[in-house]
């Protein structure tokens, strides 16, 4: 009798994985079956032509790396300072802290398009930046903000007291303890909220539409409007009649782009860590 | 808990010493008077007062929950990082106010040094471990450095066994010489007085002999306050020993006085019937 639920029930979680598996495993083949035969070097290199039927995704992946970099360059400093201050500056149960806390789930729960409409009115409109890279990367680095504060705000609050006592009563600053000790043991949390962030700001298009535009010309500057990936494919997708293979092509593009990132950005952190340990 | 007899005396200086251990010196290095401990409303040590003695071990002994790990904590102002933790009466270090809430704290922490119960390491290497309170004490020259980390491994006997990886993490060590690191790195700083809490409760009986051993060799050149529930191991090592008592879930001190006196003629019955083990 045990045995038997024991094994039935191992029998589902190992079901549940499967499935899991063969969902993603069944969209990437479904994507590349249909987007690798328009993939080709030069369709990464050139410039769309024909709304984008036939030509490449030069100028695209350049603005999408441009606004991606802008929202990592702004999110970054802003959320690990605003987690640092939630984790050590605030007491855990006072009605500040809490309030914060409260606002920030409730921000990362909100639809991408009413960050896209703020991103307008503010950043586009208020602020005069106009459809440009800079408005669309600023959005999104408001919407990644919440989800990366909270990440790692729970990383260092997890990180154990006693190292903080130890690191105390050897006479060391709060400064200090934080940066040589607290950051690094809460570095896995914060990566895993950068990179939440960033499949979330590069799979966006409503907050983008409204902000970054959809120009698929070359940008010369952040102040240029700039077509996203994801907005790329959106348009190919519902309004180009016969853009499909394109937008099976960008969008294996999209996928191969994130892992990318990812992988970077666990490589770096992983540098950066062995570096803590032994640097001088 | 009813008990008859005298309330106990809550001041003890004890005159000359003339049967005292040689490495001790009768003078007052910590001048503890009237000190309450409370965590919000709840009061944990009450009205106590003990000088301790230069260059001596004293030991503290009681059951648990007396107070005696929050009796060392106010003693370098760790109970600063509890929130609710009020601190009353004075204590007095080397014409220094310790409770004032003026006193330069990483100064007063480097100067009374502090072990705790469970052995924690920063999770960096080795030598990172000893270096980073240097650092932060200014201590920044590469061979002295190097000179004061050697000296300070060879201290707790753990230079022979690390020598070869220093540079590999400290959290790889074993829970012995783990505490050993971590009384290297208050002893890396040369602090005047040294507050253990239970260093070899998380440790085996050689692990333990080994840290016993290294106490004793301290006596003379360091002050040090140790807490342990091992009243065999207080009274190979200490020349001192205060004993503390909970009264209606108030710690008290019940009686402080040289090591040999409290085990072999405790004057007050409670202490006469926790060192023979009917209580606590
Ligand atoms: N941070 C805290 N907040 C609230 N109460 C606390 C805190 N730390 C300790 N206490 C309480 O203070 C009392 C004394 O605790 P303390 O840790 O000083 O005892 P102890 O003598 O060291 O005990 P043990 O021998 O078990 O280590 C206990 O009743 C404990 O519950
Ligand atoms: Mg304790």
């Amino acid at each position: 009798m045990h045995t038997l639920s024991d094994r039935a029930f191992t029998l589902s979680i190992w079901g549940a994985a499967a499935l899991g598996a063969a969902a993603f495993l069944w969209l990437l083949g479904d994507l590349a079956w249909h987007g690798m035969a328009h993939l080709s070097w030069s369709f990464l290199v050139s410039e769309p032509l024909n709304a984008g039927r036939s030509g490449g995704i030069a100028p695209i992946l350049v603005s999408t790396l441009l606004i991606l970099a802008v929202a990592l360059a702004a999110a970054i400093p802003l959320g690990l300072g605003a987690a640092i201050w939630l984790a050590e500056y605030t007491r855990r149960s006072g009605a500040l802290g809490r309030s914060i806390r409260l606002s920030l789930d409730v921000l990362a729960g909100i639809p991408s398009i009413v960050f896209g409409l703020f991103g307008n009115a503010f950043f586009c409109v208020f602020l005069g930046l106009g459809f440009s890279i800079l408005s669309g990367g600023l959005t999104l680095a408001c919407m990644i903000l919440p989800i990366f504060i909270r990440t790692s705000e729970a990383g260092l609050s997890a990180v154990s007291d006693d190292w903080r006592h130890n690191a105390a009563a050897l006479g060391m600053t709060r400064a200090s303890v934080l940066w040589h000790v607290l950051l690094p043991a809460a570095a896995p949390a914060v990566i895993c909220g950068l990179m939440l962030g960033i499949g979330r700001a590069t799979a966006e298009t409503a907050a983008l539409i409204f902000t970054s535009g959809y120009v698929d010309r070359m940008p010369e500057s952040l102040s240029d409007s700039g077509r996203a990936l994801a907005v790329h494919i959106y348009d190919l997708s519902m309004n180009v009649t016969g853009g499909d293979s394109a937008a099976y092509a960008s969008a294996l593009v999209l996928i191969v782009l994130i892992v990318f990132i990812n992988t970077g950005a666990l490589a770096l952190s992983d540098r950066w860590l062995t570096r803590r340990i032994t640097a001088t | 808990m009813n008990m008859p007899g005298p309330e106990p005396l809550v001041t003890y200086t004890i005159g000359g010493i003339e049967s005292g251990p040689p490495c001790c010196e009768p003078v007052p290095h910590l001048r503890i008077a009237n000190l309450s401990i409370a965590y919000g409303s709840a009061t944990v040590l009450d009205n106590m007062s003990l000088d301790i003695y230069k260059g001596c071990i004293t030991a503290l002994i009681g059951p648990s929950g007396c107070g005696k790990t929050s009796f060392l904590t106010a003693l370098n102002r760790l109970t600063d990082l509890i929130p609710g933790a009020k601190v009353g009466g004075s204590v007095q270090f080397e014409g220094i106010d310790v409770l004032d809430p003026n006193v330069d704290l990483l100064v007063l922490r480097r100067r009374i040094g502090m072990i705790f119960q469970k052995p924690n390491p920063f999770p960096l290497s080795i030598r990172r471990n000893l270096e980073l309170p240097l650092r932060e004490h200014g201590i920044r020259h590469r061979d002295v450095l190097e000179y004061k980390i050697e000296t300070a491994l060879r201290e707790v006997g753990l230079w022979e066994e690390v020598r070869d990886r220093l540079d590999s993490p400290a959290l790889a060590l074993s829970g012995g010489q783990q505490q050993r690191l971590c009384i290297a790195r208050a002893l890396v700083l040369e602090p005047e007085v040294l507050l253990m809490d239970e260093p070899c409760s998380a440790l085996d009986p050689i692990s333990s002999g080994v840290v016993e051993e290294l106490i004793q060799r301290l006596c003379g050149r360091l002050t040090v306050i140790i807490v342990t529930h091992n009243l065999a191991q207080a009274r190979r090592i200490a020349n001192y020993a205060a004993f503390l008592w909970m009264k209606e879930s108030v710690g008290k001190l019940i009686e402080f006085g040289q090591c040999r006196n409290l085990f072999e003629a405790p004057k007050h019955e409670l202490t006469s019937a926790y060192v023979s083990g009917a209580t606590g």
